[in-house]
């Protein structure tokens, strides 16, 4: 991912709204998202644009994944 | 270097819910209204508040305002103008209902009604008993808010200048504000945004303790940028925490664990609230249990490494029991304190939740500050609302659902006193030359810098600092020291250096700016903590206790003012309590107690 691509995605993982995510994103992308293939790339930027109840609900197993392409993503944020 | 500068009647730093309330107001005017923002505007903080929002609608039972009013004097232990505090809890209902109209989705009763449930410190009959205030949307109250006002701005066709960062408040040699500089985060590029009237809106700064459950974005840029202008802070020693918060990371652990049996325990694993409160042990009241936490903290017998937490053990429940009763909790031990709370305790410390003090206005949301003898002179040009803004209506201890009041009313107000003022025909007044220079310096010193401080330890330096000597419960000696430390800690946060130097997304540059918001609002805390020598509402000293002469150690004689913090000298001053309500007899001094 391009420098500004990445930075701008950072901005969006750590100032969120709640708390919880401010965390666990910040925590993923320091350790776990360069992991990721180009295309898991592209499919956390899809989450991290979720509203913020909605993806601590999903991070949290709160509510399942309807996407088959979130699961290991998820997983991942969970692991890390 | 010549600055673009964007023209606007009024620009309105903040899309949280007091700001998006303003640009309503301003907007539905027909002034032309931008409003800035680090974050898309359903992004801010206001949509993690799930509690609700006060009004006294009496829908599910009988209801006043004069009933709210008493409570929040009381819960403010007597610190709230009474003049804004009746302004606030009268204008509730219709502020409310407003939303309403808005579209917010509020719980509704069987007819109809918005639906309303009880909330701690609000009673009906003058303190008599609990009384159903509280009006939410499901557990997605803040955020309904906002997108109910964010549609409303839309349509009104405010501008929104999305992650764009205000640097500094622009003030001419009179002293009239004229707007702000701001730098869009996508370029890097500083803009200047001259305004008839600049409204801050900027939310709280509770990232200024180590343990907070504020999100990383509070980072009170509002009170930093005020502060930077010779704008005092008041009441800046009043902040309000929550017994449990999970400790590193400040995530909050309901109040519903310990009302299923859960235990606070010490390194030596004792049930140390018992020692205490005998009786209600680990069910006393939050102040009560935070102030037991942070004595055991002090003495020596907290946990880990450093003993700086307490335990709090649920490990005798049944597992079921926990998984139906306290659904959340186990994911919660598991994802920040890495801890299996079926098997081990929990570690726990008293955390940073709300911010009392802030920008000093009068009820009408216009900035108020000491010039020629007159303690609350307007700062003409300049507004604010929300946590940012000081009215000051919760005083020395905020009752929870009534920041979201707060936002609406005050934010509102500011929006109305701003119309107001345009309307009577002020120009824009003219630039000064200097107008960028102050933030154009700062931020080439920041990215020139060589050998300086580093961000990320300048800010754990801070937030170590005010945990340990300004937190829950204060000491005499701690607040002393805490005083030269900050001062310490505030000279490398003036030689901040960053390593990328990028332009456009330059994520480590906008931390370091947040950095040198912080330091002004930790400081400003600090000095005004050790200053204030009684407890009151939030402000707990160990070297003011509770005696016959001084019940729960306030001692109105000599303190019954709010603290005027002044950045340009580190000094302080006091302004008096307004006693007097708008149009109802005063609620008289008592002692507060529940
Ligand atoms: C976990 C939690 C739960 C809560 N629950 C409740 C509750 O149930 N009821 C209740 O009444 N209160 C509650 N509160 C308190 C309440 O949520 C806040 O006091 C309130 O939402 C603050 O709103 P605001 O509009 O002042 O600021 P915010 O919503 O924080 O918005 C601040 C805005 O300012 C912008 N901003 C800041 N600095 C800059 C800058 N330099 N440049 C550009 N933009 C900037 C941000 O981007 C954001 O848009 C809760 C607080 C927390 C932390």
């Amino acid at each position: 991912m391009e420098r500004k691509d990445y930075e701008r995605l950072r901005w969006r993982c750590i100032r969120r709204a709640l708390l919880e995510l401010d965390i666990t994103l910040t925590r993923f992308l320091d350790d776990g998202f360069d992991k990721l293939t180009d295309e898991e790339q592209q499919v956390f930027v899809e989450l991290a644009d979720w509203e913020d109840h909605e993806l601590w609900y999903l991070i949290s197993g709160k509510t399942e994944c309807e996407d088959p392409r979130f699961a290991p993503i998820v997983a991942a944020i969970r692991k890390s | 270097m010549s600055i673009p500068v964007l023209k606007f009647d009024a620009v309105i730093v903040g899309a949280g819910g007091a700001g998006l309330r303003s640009a309503i107001q301003l907007s539905e005017a027909g002034l032309k209204t931008a409003v800035l923002s680090k974050v898309f505007p359903t992004r801010s903080h206001t949509v993690a508040a799930q509690g609700g929002v006060a009004a006294s609608l009496g829908n599910s039972e009988q209801d006043h305002w004069t009933w709210h009013m008493y409570d929040t004097v009381k819960g403010s232990d007597w610190l709230g103008d009474q003049d804004a505090i009746e302004f606030m809890c009268k204008k509730a209902n219709e502020v409310v209902v407003e939303l309403e109209h808005y579209g917010m989705p509020f719980d509704r009763t069987d007819d109809g009604k918005i639906y309303q449930r009880p909330f701690g410190g609000h009673m009906s009959n003058f303190g008599e008993k609990p009384v159903r205030r509280s009006c939410a949307a499901a557990d997605r109250t803040g955020h309904a808010m906002l997108h109910a006002m964010y549609q409303r701005n839309v349509k009104a066709n405010t501008q929104f200048f999305v992650e764009w960062m205000a640097l500094d408040l622009i003030r001419d040699e009179e002293g009239h504000v004229l707007g702000v500089t701001a730098m869009e985060m996508e370029t890097g590029q500083i803009v200047i945004f001259h305004a008839r009237a600049t409204i801050f809106a900027t939310g709280g700064a509770g990232r200024i303790f180590y343990s907070s459950t504020n999100a990383f974005i509070n980072t009170g840029d509002g009170l930093g940028m005020a502060a930077r202008a010779g704008i005092p802070l008041e009441d800046m020693e009043f902040w309000q925490f929550h017994p449990t918060g999970v400790a590193g990371a400040g995530v909050l652990i309901t109040e519903g664990v310990r009302g299923e049996g859960g235990i606070l325990r010490n390194s030596s694993k004792e049930r140390f609230m018992e020692r205490y409160a005998p009786n209600a042990k680990d069910l006393a009241s939050r102040d009560v249990v935070s102030r037991a936490m942070a004595t055991e903290i002090k003495e020596g017998r907290g946990c880990g490494v450093n003993k700086d937490y307490v335990l709090l053990d649920i490990t005798h429940l049944d597992p079921a029991t926990i998984m139906k009763r306290l659904p959340g909790i186990h994911e919660i031990g598991l994802q920040f304190a890495g801890v299996d709370c079926l098997k081990e305790p929990l570690p726990v410390v008293p955390t940073c939740h709300y911010q009392m003090g802030g920008i000093p206005t009068h009820y009408s949301g216009r900035v108020v500050m000491p010039k020629d003898g007159d303690m609350s002179s307007v700062v003409p040009g300049f507004y604010a609302g929300g946590e940012c803004a000081c009215a000051s209506v919760h005083g020395a201890n905020r009752l929870g659902t009534n920041s979201l009041l707060d936002l609406l009313v005050f934010g509102k107000s500011a929006g109305d006193s701003a119309v107001e003022d345009l309307k009577a025909g002020k120009a824009h007044r003219d630039l000064p030359k200097d107008a960028a220079d102050k933030s154009l310096a700062r931020i080439s010193a920041i990215d020139n810098r060589k050998g300086g401080a580093n961000v990320h330890e300048t800010r754990l330096a801070m937030q170590r600092t005010m945990q340990d000597h300004a937190g829950v419960f204060r000491f005499g000696d701690m607040l002393k020291q805490g005083v030269s430390k900050i001062l310490e800690v505030e000279k490398a946060a003036r030689q901040l250096e960053i390593k990328d130097k990028s332009m456009a997304w330059n994520t480590a540059r906008t931390e370091a700016l947040e950095m040198e918001n912080l330091i002004e609002v930790a400081k400003a805390t600090m000095i005004s903590a050790e200053a204030r020598k009684e407890s009151r509402g939030a402000h707990v000293r160990d070297d003011a206790p509770d005696t016959a002469e001084f019940p729960n150690g306030r001692n109105d004689k000599e303190w019954l003012k709010h603290t005027l913090f002044s950045p340009v000298d580190n000094s302080i001053s006091y302004k008096p309590v307004n006693m007097q309500p708008l149009t109802v007899e005063p609620v008289e001094l008592k002692t507060r107690s529940y």
